[in-house]
């Protein structure tokens, strides 16, 4: 790791007044990401503002119709949070299933966001309930916010706050694990709001998480597990690696989904 | 440098450290306590971890500043004395371990199962919760049945289900 200077705001206005006098600083949340990546001087940023004393970045909480959960709060709270089991008990176990129960204790829904891995679970979920990513600045949508690979439509020096999932009637995450990493080879998240469906896909895409259409329709015409028999979702636009080719995950995709809506449906 | 206060198995420690000291190069190298083991230094592996305020961390993916103020348990704050934890104990009766260096991170990991999931542990439960931890040696069988065992022994021995330090 390249020498950093250390500083630790306690409010999200303190860290962007940090974050815009330092040059080359970066948001330190959990750190199972950037600190691997400083590790590996994959990164080597010359400040880190650690958000960890932020206490306005904390927290979940429902008001009217929406979940909101604060950037700082970890995996494990959300996974545990009362509020969020009753809610929306896929986010829960969403949350549950990111990588094992130490990364769940140091990572953070803002981070992951923030991050948007091709492979990371958190995603998925904010792209299919039409949540809401909150920054310092302004407020997006999911479609908005998750802009390609690793890319999202922060700029610089913006902060995630809080992100906003409304309440849906049903839905359901399943995702197939790489044994190894953990992260999603393929995961499904399937939401249905009203009369809307939509089915957010992520680990599979070269460009990073993207909806379904095909399969939203065929759940919009009935909700159960047997509007997808027969759906295949093409190869085209699929990642390939040494852990699955992109039949192998186009594949997945349409077996995960099924996955999903059965979780979602209770069968 | 920066200043750090911690309390590490009870005690108080104070140091001024290069910011970018790990947790875990923090207890190995300042506090010489090196029951916690560096296996992977990749977030991967769970020799490293230690509870920090109660919940188990990989101490390889945690800057020591960044946990200012914090109480933080490690392998060597388990046993009162001579007297092995119950936990401990179990990997021992249980031949829970081989070479036995990812024994002090399954060990701490254990401690945190039975915290978030009480004293009766079935199989699945504690492979799922074992995601985090690595052994080359034994293929897991034994380890299994050490933490089942260790969970019940906790529960009978009464042992506060938080450590006194945290
Ligand atoms: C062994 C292991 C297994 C894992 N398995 C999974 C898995 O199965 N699924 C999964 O989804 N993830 C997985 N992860 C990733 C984990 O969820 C990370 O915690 C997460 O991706 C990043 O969150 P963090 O809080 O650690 O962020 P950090 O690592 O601290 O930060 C990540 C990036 O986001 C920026 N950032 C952080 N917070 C904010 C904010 N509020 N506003 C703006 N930018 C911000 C940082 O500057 C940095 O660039 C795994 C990680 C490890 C080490
Ligand atoms: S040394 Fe920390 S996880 Fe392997
Ligand atoms: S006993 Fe050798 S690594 Fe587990």
């Amino acid at each position: 790791m390249y020498a950093f200077t250390y500083h630790k705001p306690t409010s999200a206005r303190q860290a962007a007044t940090l974050l815009a006098k330092k040059e080359d600083a970066k948001l330190l949340a959990g750190g199972h990401t950037l600190l691997p990546t400083m590790k590996q001087r994959l990164a080597a940023p010359s400040a880190l503002v650690d958000l960890g004393a932020c206490a306005d970045l904390k927290g979940i909480a429902v008001k009217g119709r929406n979940v909101v959960i604060g950037a700082m709060t970890t995996h494990a709270e959300v996974a545990a949070s009362p509020e969020v089991q009753a809610a929306i008990p896929a986010l829960a176990y969403l949350a549950g299933h990111i990588g094992d129960p130490h990364v769940r204790h140091r990572g953070t829904i803002g981070g992951s966001v923030a991050n948007n891995d091709p492979a990371a679970d958190y995603p998925a979920a904010l792209l299919a309930l039409g949540a809401t990513v909150v920054t310092n600045k302004r407020k997006l949508s999911a479609e908005e916010f998750f802009t390609g690979l690793y890319e999202t439509a922060l700029d610089e020096g913006e902060i995630v706050t809080r992100v906003s999932f409304p309440v849906v009637s049903r839905a359901g995450y399943a995702k197939f694990r790489n044994p190894a990493s953990r992260y999603a080879m393929v995961g499904v998240f399937v939401a249905k709001r009203g009369g809307e469906v939509r089915v957010a896909v992520t680990g599979a895409g070269e460009g990073g998480v993207f909806r379904w259409p095909e399969a939203e329709a065929a759940l919009k015409a009935r909700f159960a597990v047997k509007s997808l028999d027969g759906l295949k979702h093409t190869a085209d636009g699929i990642n390939g690696d040494i852990h699955a080719d992109p039949e192998y995950r186009a594949h997945l995709i349409g077996v995960m989904a099924k996955q999903a809506v059965a979780q979602a449906t209770g069968k | 440098m920066t200043t750090v206060s911690l309390t590490v198995n009870g005690r108080a420690v104070t140091a001024a450290i290069d910011p970018r000291t790990l947790l875990v190069q923090f207890l190995r190298e300042n506090l010489r306590l090196t029951g916690t083991h560096v296996g992977c230094d990749t977030s991967q592996c769970g020799a490293c971890v230690v509870h920090l305020d109660g919940k188990a961390v990989k101490s390889c993916t945690t800057l020591a500043v960044a946990v200012d103020g914090s109480s933080v348990t490690t392998i060597e704050g388990l046993a009162s004395g001579d007297a092995l934890h119950p936990m401990q104990e179990a990997f021992r009766e249980h031949h829970g371990l081989q070479c036995g260096f990812c024994t002090p991170g399954m060990i701490m990991s254990a401690v945190d199962m039975v915290n978030r999931r009480g004293h009766h542990l079935d199989e699945k439960t504690i492979r799922e919760d074992l995601d985090g931890n690595i052994c080359r040696c034994t293929g897991y069988h034994n380890i299994v049945k050490a933490i089942a065992a260790g969970a019940e022994a906790m529960g009978r021995a009464g042992a506060p289900l938080r450590q006194a330090a945290e």
